[in-house]
């Protein structure tokens, strides 16, 4: 039986194996097992790009040269800038190594590992400061104004070993809960807490728990929501692959609150490495005594099982999720009654976000006091990001709810690459809309991204450029929901579809201001008429571009032209007077569309053109551009 | 293109899925998982795959194949040897991934959706896959290649075309 003498002793036990590292409480205080530390991403981001093998070309070397006494090799969950993956941090200096190739594992070894000396060329570029002195990770910009708690194991501990998660007060707070606290107690303190839900509508958590513990019923289930469908958000794979235990735990809480002993993870299926470290955390914690029967000594039990998805988007929505993990059609239902009354096989349940669920533990651990004091008032806490497109340092930031996106896109996200100028910030994916430059000192809340006709949704953010064209963009979150959509009711079904044809048709120049009067009442009709959050958030990436962009709109339409040139068919390739006249265009074109003669400007006949754009590619001094 | 199913050749694995659906048959909502190890067995999901599993579950046949078609991972058509992916989420959108699928068209000569008939090759868009920070990504099976441009999935391709 798990007691707190055994979670003590364990922590006692497990933290000198991790006093090196940054971020290890007290860890300055503690002798470490090992002199020297090697922490290797294994998330998804730097696995793609090979991580694993570098783990493995690590230890070989390692054992080699049977240094295995004094120098550890960790995998650890997501750092956050995948960009720089992937990424090798050496402590106790804290050395960052960005984009570390196979044959460089020899130099960090033999250089750094047994030289003790920091290899400046393979740092990451911004851990070294206007005074060329080397910054470790902690210190790197893209860290120092984040604050990170349902983060705040990734990257840090070993997501396969349940003795790290317990050294960083792992459990402690399920033992506090099950021993010191009534269940009422745990779900006011929730509902104190001000945690709103992290998955997309910002519910407060609190209220949801009450609902559900107040509901009555034989039998009750507590689901994890794991279903993350919104393209470009990736925290709550981040999270499940850095820091399962969080979950866990998180989860068993919430059965206790609610009076549940079975608890669902539904999850992707796209995230296999997610998968197979939350069923390895599921396991330990069994096996540990931390999750099963009369845990801590009570009369409380607790199970977990994982659920797979299989591909729709829909099923992120709480009833088509329960439908999915019922073995059915992920469609969603007619509310009421809530899943607080009748949920899962009809009976009531609890559904939260990954996200919400990896804040809970700390709010219990360390109070609600602590948690109100992070973010707004509004809304306490932070909210991780996913920080992509147009953007330097793509990642994952966690920030306290209130700060400004210019802080998030200029000072963590390290600006626009190539000298681009800003254009858009297009937060809560395919239900969210555009945030425009004008707006960029709005401080980022639930409430504040509503009014700017966006939302907070799961926390994508895609920064976009001079570039991008907004009316495609509409375009393609419209086919991502056209494509999406589950069929269920027809304003969504239908009205998207035919909501896509004019965006198509107005893509491809064919568009009249018809077309645009009708796609904007169209929009709000399939906004109010939806089924589920689908269908009544789909039309926001029009409503919001046709708000901020009308004169891309416009340009498509009236002029025949693609101001940002990515609408391809309305591009023209044109030659300007940096032409020298080499002939290599004319000599590449397919259909032998370009006149010139050898040292005289070049010129493409457009309306032979089929926009191939060889000629582009093979012109030595970019005279051909696209306009 | 039509691929056929062979009983005989596929005995052993039918043998499997029988002892699989035996295993789960008192679960509740034991249809998303049985689908899910049957693909991984078959490679897809036939109809006779599915007529075996609506027998060994007693779920009407119409409501398998029902779930079978809503979700976007199952596939009625085989998949090739290997499977190339595209990441159609919104950072790979926003980086150029169009233009990759364009040039994967035009060297495998096969549409987003289909298999080639030699069964090597199959060609799918897939949602976000949560690499992006590495956008633009296709992956092949289960590799993943990043930060890429059109005139690199030549290279890629050829690496198994030639395999």
């Amino acid at each position: 039986m798990m007691t707190i003498d055994e979670l003590n002793k364990i922590k006692q036990a497990t933290l000198p194996n991790m006093s090196l590292r940054d971020g290890t409480e007290g860890g300055e205080n503690i002798k470490s097992t090992f002199k020297r530390q090697v922490l290797l991403c294994r998330g998804t981001g730097c696995t793609s790009s090979k991580s694993d093998l570098l783990e493995k070309k690590f230890r070989e070397l390692i054992a080699e040269k049977k240094l295995e006494a004094d120098i550890d090799i960790v995998k650890v969950g997501c750092f956050g800038l995948c960009e720089a993956g992937p990424i090798v941090v050496v402590y106790p200096e804290g050395t960052f190594y960005s984009h570390i190739t196979l044959d460089q594992v020899d130099r960090i070894v033999e250089e750094d590992l047994i030289g003790g000396k920091i290899i400046r060329e393979l740092l990451y570029k911004g851990a070294i400061d206007e005074a060329d002195k080397i910054k470790s990770l902690n210190e790197v910009q893209f860290y120092a104004k984040q604050e990170r708690i349902a983060l705040r194991n990734c990257g840090l501990i070993d997501a396969e070993c349940i003795d790290e998660y317990i050294a960083h007060d792992g459990y402690f707070a399920l033992q506090k809960a099950l021993t010191d606290m009534t269940p009422k107690e745990v779900v006011d303190t929730i509902k104190e807490s001000g945690l709103r839900g992290r998955g997309g509508g910002g519910f407060p958590a609190g209220l949801k728990w009450e609902l559900t513990a107040k509901a009555t019923g034989n039998q009750k289930y507590v689901i994890c929501n794991a279903d993350e469908g919104d393209p470009g958000a990736f925290m709550d794979r981040s999270i499940l692959e850095g820091d399962p235990h969080s979950v866990i735990e998180a989860m068993a809480l919430a059965g206790y609150a609610i009076g549940s002993d079975q608890g669902f993870v539904y999850i992707r299926a796209e995230y296999p490495i997610a998968v197979d470290r939350l069923q390895i955390a599921i396991d330990q914690a069994k096996e540990k005594g931390v999750l099963g029967q009369n845990l801590f000594g009570t009369e409380f039990n607790f199970d977990i099982e994982i659920r797979l998805g299989a591909g729709a988007f829909v099923c992120g929505e709480e009833t088509a999720l329960i439908a999915s993990i019922e073995g059915e059609r992920g469609m969603p239902r007619n509310k009421p009654p809530f899943p607080a009354n009748k949920g899962l096989w009809g009976k009531p349940t609890l559904i939260n976000n990954v996200e919400t669920f990896a804040n809970i533990p700390q709010i219990l651990l360390k109070g609600t006091e602590w948690f109100k004091g992070i973010g707004t008032k509004e809304s306490p806490g932070t909210k991780v990001f996913a920080l992509g497109g147009k953007i330097n340092n793509t990642g994952l930031v966690e920030i306290p709810m209130g700060t400004t996106l210019r802080e998030v896109i200029e000072d963590v996200g390290g600006g626009i690459p190539n000298g681009k100028k800003f254009k858009a910030i297009q937060t809560g994916g395919p239900s969210g809309g555009c945030i425009t430059a004008e707006y960029i000192d709005t401080p980022i809340d639930y409430s504040t991204l509503n009014e700017l006709g966006s939302m907070m949704g799961s926390g994508g953010m895609i920064v976009m450029d001079e570039d991008t064209c907004m009316v495609d963009i509409a375009r393609f979150f419209l086919d991502f929901t056209v494509e999406e959509s589950c069929g269920k009711c027809t304003p969504c079904r239908e009205g998207t579809k035919r909501m896509l044809e004019i965006l198509e048709k107005i893509t491809s120049g064919n568009g009249t201001q018809e077309d645009l009067v009708r796609l904007e009442s169209l929009a709000y009709s399939v906004k109010d008429a939806s089924l589920c959050g689908l269908g009544q958030t789909a039309p926001n990436p029009v409503i919001s571009t046709l708000q901020y962009f009308r004169d891309e709109y416009d340009a498509h339409i009236n002029e025949k032209r693609c101001p940002a040139g990515a609408c391809q068919d309305l591009l023209e390739f044109y030659i300007t007077d940096k032409c020298i006249g080499c002939t290599k265009c004319a000599k590449n074109c397919p259909v032998s569309c370009i006149d010139g003669k050898v040292k005289e400007r070049h010129v493409i006949r457009t309306a032979e053109c089929i926009k191939c754009g060889n000629c582009m590619e093979v012109c030595p001094v970019d005279a051909v551009i696209k306009q | 293109m039509e691929f056929i199913f062979d009983m005989v050749e596929n005995e052993d694995k039918i043998k499997e899925l029988n002892y699989i659906i035996q295993e789960k048959r008192t679960q509740k909502g034991a249809l998303m998982a049985v689908l899910h190890k049957a693909q991984n067995l078959f490679g897809y999901l036939p109809i006779e795959v599915q007529r075996i599993i609506s027998e060994g579950l007693n779920i009407p046949l119409a409501e398998v194949y029902g779930v079978v078609t809503f979700y976007s991972q199952f596939t009625l058509v085989p998949k090739g040897d290997y499977e190339i992916g595209v990441c159609l989420g919104t950072a790979c959108y926003v980086r150029g991934a169009q233009a990759l699928i364009d040039e994967i068209k035009k060297d495998l000569k096969i549409n987003v959706g289909q298999t080639s008939p030699d069964r090597r090759f199959s060609f799918i868009a897939t949602r976000c896959i949560g690499a992006c920070g590495l956008a633009p990504v296709m992956s092949v099976n289960e590799e993943v290649y990043g930060r890429l441009e059109a005139k690199d999935v030549a290279d890629i391709l050829n690496k198994y075309k030639n395999d």
